[in-house]
């Protein structure tokens, strides 16, 4: 076996032209893996979609402050939190890393190179994705740990109306980062999302349930893709039932009005 | 014409408000030459070419990049693109951005070995682009320009703020490109950087073309060459005049500088050296002018080259 040896000079680099664009899946598996990579290097983003939400859980299901309609608080947080996850991934977490890379010039750059904007887009939907896995995955071992008893509508169903919300839940809420990022400056992006993700908090069922809320402020949240989701989630989860048509239509109404507008009004620079 | 040109603006108009950025500015790029847009800051030369680049729509005129539409997808994947400033994840590793790049690309160069051409080695090569210094942002930004092997590549102000060594990299970098038969259009500041890059200089001001050629045509001037010396202060430049070609010129400027222009031939400057003799004067620094690009735009503007 021979040992190649260090090269004195760095090999020549061939510099003829050879232009071509690479196949999808590679520029869709670069792309993705890197908003990935920098998602999990990044302190804030990390604090904002994994700790924030499994410290909520934790918090509130040990200490027993919230009105919770008559279920164990456990069993009401847990799909909750879930919904926060997907919003904290979706929304807030997609529209400050996508606000600052419009800002640093990142979209111009790569609008520059063979990458498709839908490829673009796609990698960052799937990097979402993967997020919202990890996420829901700590949360569930942190919730059967804290007691948490699921209650399904049968596995196969269960899991189904988990899928459908996850991927409506996700469009919906990355269309409205999106459409944050593309059109407010950078910094006023990271104010409004980390404000409006409070909101989404407070009125959007995640730790309280909007009976709780005042009249009309409850018919304000029902209208929100937060409570939509965060209901649906519980329905399937807790109370072994299909989720309401009136919720799943609020969030396929978000999810098709905020992708159709985002895709209009962003700026990629 | 019988060249191909890669790069073809034509009466190009882009306005901000109310004020034209660039103001008919056309000028064409030969394909396998270096091109350089030279001029101040503010001239025009970034709104030139991200236009160019398909980054902003032209307000008049029309520009095509090789035989397309700038704005034409299928150009991407041929023409590489060094921004002045940013383009980079912050948070993305030196080397991750430029693996990056060369995945979005079908026949990439080995993004290590071309990190290591231009000086971005060890630690920088794991630095956050956000804590590389400025010439190492730079000199990123040049490497994800050409990963790709593109026919065409756009360098706007690619030395600004590098240290010497950083540039004469670059400098290296774009000539190795020629060789290869790849196409730059570069923009500068810095005339040094156009003499010693460019097969084709064009002058840029207030959003104009105010001169275009090589740099051995521009300097040329016509046939005009200049004679400086220092001498007493005083002399009878009319005097002197009369024992030289007609339309030579002659002028004095501060403290005893002379400077007499013509067409410099050993006839004319023995006919200056007698004049001097004759008239018991002895020429200071006589010297034999070359006008270098920053010469021609002063003539041509009247402004300084900001640098």
């Amino acid at each position: 076996m021979t040992v190649a040896e260090p090269a004195a000079h760095p090999a020549p680099l061939d510099f003829r032209p050879a232009p071509g664009a690479a196949r999808r899946g590679r520029m869709l598996s670069a792309q993705a893996g890197m908003e990935l990579r920098l998602n999990l290097r990044h302190g804030e983003s990390v604090l904002l979609t994994l700790i924030i939400p499994i410290g909520l859980l934790a918090f509130f299901s040990a200490v027993d402050v919230l009105p919770s309609g008559g279920r164990r608080a456990v069993d009401f947080l847990v799909p909750g939190v879930l919904a926060l996850a997907v919003m904290s991934a979706a929304f807030t977490g997609q529209a400050i890393a996508t606000g600052f890379e419009r800002r640093y010039g990142v979209l111009k750059r790569l609008g520059a190179t063979p990458l498709p904007r839908w490829v673009l887009l796609t990698g960052k939907t799937l990097a979402v994705l993967a997020i919202e896995a990890v996420q829901a995955a700590l949360l569930v071992l942190v919730g059967l740990a804290l007691g948490w008893h699921p209650h399904l509508p049968g596995v196969t169903a269960g899991v189904g109306w988990l899928a459908l919300l996850l991927v409506l839940g996700t469009t919906a809420f990355s269309g409205l980062g999106l459409l944050m990022a593309g059109t407010l400056r950078a910094e006023a992006t990271l104010a409004a999302a980390n404000g409006v993700y409070l909101l989404l908090l407070l009125v959007g069922g995640v730790v309280f349930p909007l009976a709780e809320l005042p009249g009309w402020l409850r018919v304000v949240a029902q209208g929100l893709p937060s409570a939509a989701l965060s209901d649906s989630v519980r329905a399937v989860l807790a109370d072994a039932s299909a989720p309401s048509l009136g919720a799943v239509v609020v969030l396929l109404c978000w999810a098709v009005a905020s992708v159709s507008v985002a895709a209009r009004t962003f700026r990629w620079e | 014409m019988a060249e191909i040109l890669a790069v073809e603006v034509d009466s190009l108009v882009k306005a901000y408000g109310r004020t034209r950025a660039v103001d008919g500015l056309s000028f064409g790029a030969p394909a396998g030459s270096v091109t350089a847009l030279l001029g101040p800051n503010g001239a025009g030369k970034t709104t030139t070419v991200e236009i160019c680049e398909g980054f902003r729509r032209a307000d008049g005129g029309t520009v095509r990049v090789l035989g397309a539409d700038p704005a034409d997808q299928r150009l991407r994947p041929r023409v590489g693109v060094m921004l002045q400033s940013g383009g980079m994840y912050p948070g993305a590793r030196a080397a991750e951005m430029l693996r990056l790049v060369a995945a979005h690309h079908a026949n990439p160069l080995d993004p290590a070995a071309l990190l290591d051409r231009v000086g971005l080695t060890g630690t920088a090569a794991r630095t956050p682009f956000r804590r590389l210094s400025g010439g190492q942002k730079q000199l990123l930004s040049l490497a994800m320009a050409v990963v790709g092997r593109p026919e065409l590549v756009f360098l706007d102000e690619p030395t600004a703020g590098l240290d010497v060594r950083a540039r004469h990299e670059t400098w290296d970098l774009v000539e190795e490109l020629r060789a290869a038969g790849v196409t730059v259009l570069l923009t500068t500041h810095a005339m040094d950087e156009a003499e010693r890059l460019a097969d084709q200089v064009v002058i840029v001001n207030r959003g104009r073309v105010v001169a275009a050629g090589s740099p051995a045509e521009l300097t040329r001037g016509g046939a005009d060459g200049e004679l400086r010396f220092r001498a007493p202060i005083g002399l009878d430049l009319d005097q002197l005049l009369a024992a030289l070609p007609t339309g030579s010129r002659a002028e004095e400027r501060a403290g005893g500088h002379y400077v007499i222009r013509g067409t410099v031939d050993p006839q004319f400057l023995a006919a200056v050296t007698a004049w001097c003799a004759g008239n018991g004067v002895l020429p200071n620094d006589l010297r034999v002018e070359q006008r270098s690009l920053e010469d021609v735009f002063v003539d041509l503007t009247g402004s300084e080259l900001a640098s």
